[in-house]
């Protein structure tokens, strides 16, 4: 079987959910790869191990991810492929329903686990139940959760480049502009480290408590919704149900209660430290090891104590 | 403008579902039952349209058993005009959900309809997009801010990494993040003439769509449970444990 992967990157590498869905897909078949942009990305691309073949174009008219003409193209692809996939970043989570009701298949969102060609894992209800679902399509449009599968190595393949097909524009949208922020931090889904701060950091100026630590960490920096709806961080930090999934070897939560919708990003990371004043906040029934006290007491001793060796 | 704004009646989310003794799914008898949080921003959304004289229609729809009219009631108490149940007992998927809005869509013609990202129930986050796919309209998903301009709209995204803009035309597809607004309580009064609007109810046979779902859930269960691990008594003691024991930092 033949499995197309959506790719993500940066303009210069695929991003490692990428490479997780592309290790997902390898469980399916043989993985072609699409990239769109330029082409570093596509060379640095083909080295991903487990990839057969990278498919590349640097047409403008992806450059911007507009959903519709991106959707056009994959549908077009599809023929020769049993599974379409895309990690379920932003990207791949608005293009890949799209896909699929272009192609009349239920899409296969977010999932977990590859059992066979047609049957997968995902999470339901906040990550509370995990369905197995087989799917009687003939062909399946599927986006993988990083945070399920070990990423395929950057390096050791040596797939061909060939050139992608051309697509059709349907002209619908027109990208205006972004405000992607510039980060030396480690990306949230791909962080080893995660220390993420909630309502309780009171104020913008406070989460500097949180970044300083996440710096002297190499952490990424995440928050809970309360702290993205007051603005105390940016949206794209949020971590949960609805925000980004993450599992990294350490997640610290701080000023973090543990409602469902958070622990729904967290809660497979491989240990977790919280920080509450609360001895009774929900966040302790997940966390491995817990401090009660005031956060603003806590972190700067935190920040110190990390910084002796 | 007239505004469809699609509504799904969820497991309330403060319940903490729990999975059946059989595995073929979650309780979801005698369990607190809610319009989707992300469809109430949707409503609320249409509702400020409206309002700001943007809007001259809101239709609210909903797809599922007849309890849905408790969730049609809740919009129309909001502010939507009218409701339209699809009536449905059994799964439906987003394929099918997008089916039946898209035959619905052809009898009202409305130029926007505002979708929730995602029900939190099946965490699909897909009927907006194939909704969009099916009728070949543009898809503005993830909205921050929903602005009519140009003769179109304008739509910011949370995207990974920040914030996007996209200029739509219509008709178009929206579907919602949490940044949009905060949706309003139905006040009494409201509750009240929301009793007197309208609901009109079809089958999906009415409307031509089959329904079948594509999947089959072969089996659901709980995901393993995390222990909760101790607490540590300082600072110093927190990061020894780290360093030595866990061998994280
Ligand atoms: C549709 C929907 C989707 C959602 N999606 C998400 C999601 O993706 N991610 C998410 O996080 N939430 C999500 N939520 C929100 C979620 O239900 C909670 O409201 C939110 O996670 C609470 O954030 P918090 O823990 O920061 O705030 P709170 O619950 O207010 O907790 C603050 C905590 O800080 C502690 N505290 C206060 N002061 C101090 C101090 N000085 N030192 C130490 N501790 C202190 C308190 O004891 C408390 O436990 C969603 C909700 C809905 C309805």
């Amino acid at each position: 079987m033949a499995v197309l992967v959506l790719a993500d990157h940066d303009g210069s590498a695929v991003t490692q959910p990428t490479r997780s869905a592309i290790a997902a897909a390898g469980k399916l078949g043989d993985v072609t790869l699409l990239v769109l942009g330029p082409r570093a990305a596509a060379e640095s691309a083909a080295k991903v191990a487990g990839v057969a073949k990278v498919l590349h174009t640097e047409d403008a008219l992806y450059e911007n991810g507009l959903a519709e003409p991106l959707a056009a193209l994959l549908v077009s692809m599809a023929e020769g492929y049993s599974h379409l996939l895309a990690p379920a970043s932003a990207a791949g989570k608005n293009v890949m329903p799209r896909v699929a009701a272009l192609l009349d298949v239920q899409v296969i969102s977010d999932i977990a686990g590859v059992i066979d060609a047609d049957t997968f894992v995902r999470p339901i209800y906040a990550g509370n139940a995990l369905a197995t679902v087989k799917s009687a399509d003939p062909k399946k449009v599927i986006t993988v959760r990083a945070a399920s599968f070990d990423p395929a190595a950057a390096e050791g393949g040596s797939a061909a480049i060939e050139a992608a097909p051309k697509g059709e524009d349907p002209g619908l949208s027109n990208f205006l502009g972004a405000e992607i922020a510039k980060s030396e931090r480690p990306e949230l889904t791909a962080a080893k480290v995660v220390i993420s701060g909630g309502r309780a950091m009171g104020s913008a100026e406070n989460f500097h408590i949180i970044e300083s630590v996440a710096d002297k960490l190499g952490a990424a920096v995440g928050a809970s919704r309360a702290a993205v709806d007051a603005g105390y961080a940016p949206n794209d930090h949020q971590v949960g149900q609805t925000g980004k999934i993450v599992a990294p070897d350490l997640y610290i939560a701080v000023g973090i209660s543990g409602a469902i919708q958070h622990l729904a990003g967290m809660k497979d990371s491989k240990v977790i430290v919280a920080i509450n004043k609360d001895e009774e906040a929900p966040i302790f029934s997940v966390a491995d090891y817990g401090l009660v006290g005031d956060l603003f007491k806590v972190m700067p001793e935190f920040e110190t104590e990390i910084g002796k060796k | 403008m007239k505004l469809l704004v699609p509504v799904k009646r969820v497991v309330d989310y403060n319940v903490k579902v729990r999975v059946k003794a059989d595995h073929t799914g979650v309780e979801t008898a005698n369990v607190k039952m809610s319009m989707n949080p992300f469809d109430e921003i949707a409503v609320e959304e249409a509702v400020r349209l409206k309002e700001k004289g943007a809007a001259t229609e809101i239709i609210a729809v909903s797809a599922g058993p007849s309890a849905c009219q408790e969730q049609i009631r809740t919009a129309l108490a909001m502010g939507a005009d009218r409701g339209i149940l699809i009536e449905h007992d059994g799964l439906l998927e987003p394929l099918a959900v997008a089916k039946l809005l898209k035959a619905v869509i052809a009898k009202e013609s409305p130029d926007l309809v505002i979708l929730g990202k995602q029900a939190i129930d099946d965490d699909m986050n897909a009927t907006g997009q194939m909704l969009a796919a099916l009728l070949g309209w543009p898809q503005g998903t993830y909205a921050s801010k929903v602005e009519p301009a140009d003769g179109g709209i304008k739509v910011t995204r949370e995207v990974d990494g920040g914030l996007e803009r996209l200029q739509l035309k219509l008709p178009a597809i929206v579907t919602t993040d949490l940044r949009l607004n905060e949706p309003r309580y139905a006040s009494l009064p409201n509750i009240m003439k929301a009793r007197k609007k309208p609901i009109e109810t079809l089958k999906p046979a009415d409307l031509g769509v089959d329904v079948s779902p594509r999947l089959t859930v072969l089996k659901v269960e709980e995901p393993p449970k995390r222990q909760a691990g101790k607490k540590v008594g300082s600072v110093q003691e927190l990061v020894d444990k780290l360093r030595n024991e866990a061998k994280v930092i």
